[in-house]
């Protein structure tokens, strides 16, 4: 029999005392084998999505089926299914990589005999085996992410739970997390449920996003699908000299909705109008530009759309599993 | 699920790793409370001429003090790593596991009876390196790491609630000198038929730590004495229950998955 990995929530609230709706009654659907990317700003109801999901929270209201069990009766079932990865890789700096593993492989009930090559496997499998023995105090950021992502997979899950894992990584530890999440969905069908506040590793790496805000799903589908749904490029300029600036903007506004601040000279193209249509009306008019770009939408132009804000601006830097 | 004892005992071996990996953790409770006997017992030496003073070693008077401080340094250490594994998402990560919350708490205070047991082993060394003869002898000595255990627990869970409660190393330091006060009002120092000041031999008649002192001390200067096995064990099996059962309700209303 085929074990169940999808993930179906269905109007999943969690409140706080003295405290808004952090998840406001969210619908989503995640099918096994797929990676599900969670994407919103810090406070969105992110992490406490991941929590009520993994068992650690209680949901104030609402479903959740996690591997075909309900996070609110079948705990221990749940638990016995995933892996998760939470904020901030919570690993003991005393501790070396190899007694992480031998903690977390007791603990998880891995048979004795099964031990250590199950450790040695993942340690060779995230590229720790030469920093087994080193204490994670003197980890870097990405070594600390790869360790606590071997911590997940140690007890095989099928659906894995990961919160913002590339916060603060640098470009490379990044793309080698990404490349290894990939892998265990498409080589091991894991089904993987990831945060994240990088709208790149949304687009690179979900097969679907959901967009959540304020504790509510605003937009969800592929990225693809998402990008298609704002559908027009955008048009973004500057001026050789700023006192332009509100000249630009009146020009490009016959073009287009005006994006961004006020500081931005970016509308987003109507239907039928083209960038060269942009450049004949600035040439006629004698307006002398900097640079002229033409972008195709992205998931920040989806998000945008949806809550009216753009994602880098809608980040508070409260975080909502920090605010409990 | 893995078996309590396999669950229990990798926890306590993490506890005791930690401990032994972290010198500044580790060395204050065998070296400051060692440090203070040696001084106390230097400067206070003239009070064993007091009439009715029940040795004239002071040293093998104080020795009980050590004991008691090393305990203190044990609680606060573990209600610091807790309040850590809770700040920083670890304590999380072992909920995730199937661990149940009772090897969790059982594992944590394991690590620290072991420690405790070797901090007296450290204790009685000294003692008798110093010259100290136990009068209730070998079997006073083998009771005295029972009752050092026995006191661990106590102090250890009494650390792990706090640590469960505030979820904060920084708030269980703050207590540190609140605990240690009992200490200070107690009979470390002087017996307490001979406080001469009637408030202080009060204070010291009344608090708990007086008699788990005078409990050990009975073990180094007085031999077999059951009055103060009885209120030693006694205090310190009372303490341990209620410290066990505070930190088993902490832990549920911490531990809230499902």
């Amino acid at each position: 029999m085929t074990r169940d990995n999808s993930i179906v929530v269905e109007k999943l609230v969690r409140e706080f005392r003295k405290g808004p709706r952090a998840v406001d009654g969210i619908d989503l659907y995640v099918a096994p084998g797929e990676i599900y990317g969670f994407l919103g700003p810090n406070g969105a109801g992110k992490s406490t999505t991941v929590l009520m999901l993994t068992t650690l929270l209680p949901p104030t209201a609402g479903t959740a089926r996690v591997g075909g069990y309900d996070v609110r009766k079948d705990g221990p079932k749940v638990r016995s299914v995933i892996g998760a990865a939470l904020q901030e890789a919570a690993l003991d700096p005393l501790l070396t990589g190899r007694d992480h593993l031998r903690l977390q492989t007791m603990l998880q009930a891995i048979p004795k005999a099964e031990r250590k090559p199950r450790q040695e496997e993942l340690l060779e499998r995230v590229g720790l085996t030469d920093a087994a023995d080193r204490k994670v105090g003197g980890y870097s950021g990405g070594m600390k992410r790869r360790l606590d992502l071997a911590l997940a997979l140690v007890h095989r899950p099928s659906i894995l739970f990961l919160d913002e894992p590339t916060t603060g990584l640098d470009p490379q530890s990044r793309t080698a997390l990404w490349e290894e999440v990939a892998r265990l969905a498409r080589e091991d069908n894991v089904t993987v449920f990831l945060t994240t506040q990088y709208l790149e590793e949304a687009d690179v790496l979900a097969d679907r996003v959901g967009i959540i805000d304020h504790g509510k799903i605003v937009a969800e589908g592929t990225p693809t699908a998402l990008k298609e749904e704002i559908g027009r490029p955008s048009i973004h300029v500057i001026p050789c000299r700023e006192e332009d600036g509100p000249r630009i903007l009146a020009l490009l506004t016959r073009f287009g909705e005006r994006l961004g601040d006020g500081r931005d000279l970016a509308v987003r193209l109507r239907d039928g109008i083209g960038m060269v249509d942009v450049i004949r009306a600035m040439d006629a008019d004698g307006v002398v530009v900097d640079d002229v770009e033409l972008r195709a939408p992205t998931l920040d132009d989806v998000f945008l759309a949806k809550t009216g804000r753009t994602l880098e601006g809608a980040a508070t830097g409260e975080d909502e599993a920090a605010s409990r | 699920m893995s078996a309590l004892p396999t669950q229990i005992g990798a926890l306590a071996r993490r506890s005791i790793m930690r401990t032994a990996r972290q010198p500044a953790s580790a060395i204050p409770p065998l070296v400051l409370p060692v440090a203070l006997l040696l001084l106390n017992s230097g400067g206070l030496k003239a009070s064993t001429e007091l009439p009715g003073f029940p040795t004239d070693s002071f040293l093998a008077f104080a020795l009980a003090v050590p004991f008691i401080q090393g305990a203190l340094f044990s609680t606060m250490n573990a209600g610091t790593d807790l309040a850590r594994d809770i700040q920083t998402g670890f304590f999380s990560r072992l909920s995730l596991t199937p661990v149940r919350g009772s090897a969790l708490l059982a594992g944590q205070i394991t690590g620290i009876v072991v420690l405790g047991v070797l901090q007296a082993v450290f204790y009685i060394s000294v003692g008798l390196l110093l010259g100290v003869r136990f009068a209730a002898g070998p079997a006073g000595i083998a009771l005295l790491l029972v009752y050092a255990a026995l006191v661990a627990v106590g102090f250890g869970a009494l650390g792990s609630f706090l640590a469960l409660r505030t979820g904060s190393g920084e708030s269980i330091q703050g207590l540190f000198p609140v605990l240690f006060v009992f200490l200070f009002i107690s009979s470390m120092n002087t017996p307490r038929n001979l406080i001469a000041v009637d408030w202080f031999r009060f204070l010291a008649s009344i608090n708990p730590v007086s008699y788990l002192i005078e409990c050990v001390r009975s073990l180094v200067i007085t031999g077999w004495d059951t009055q103060a096995l009885a209120l030693g064990f006694g205090i310190a099996t009372t303490l341990a229950i209620l410290s066990l059962a505070a930190a088993s309700w902490a832990l549920g209303r911490r531990l809230e998955r499902t």
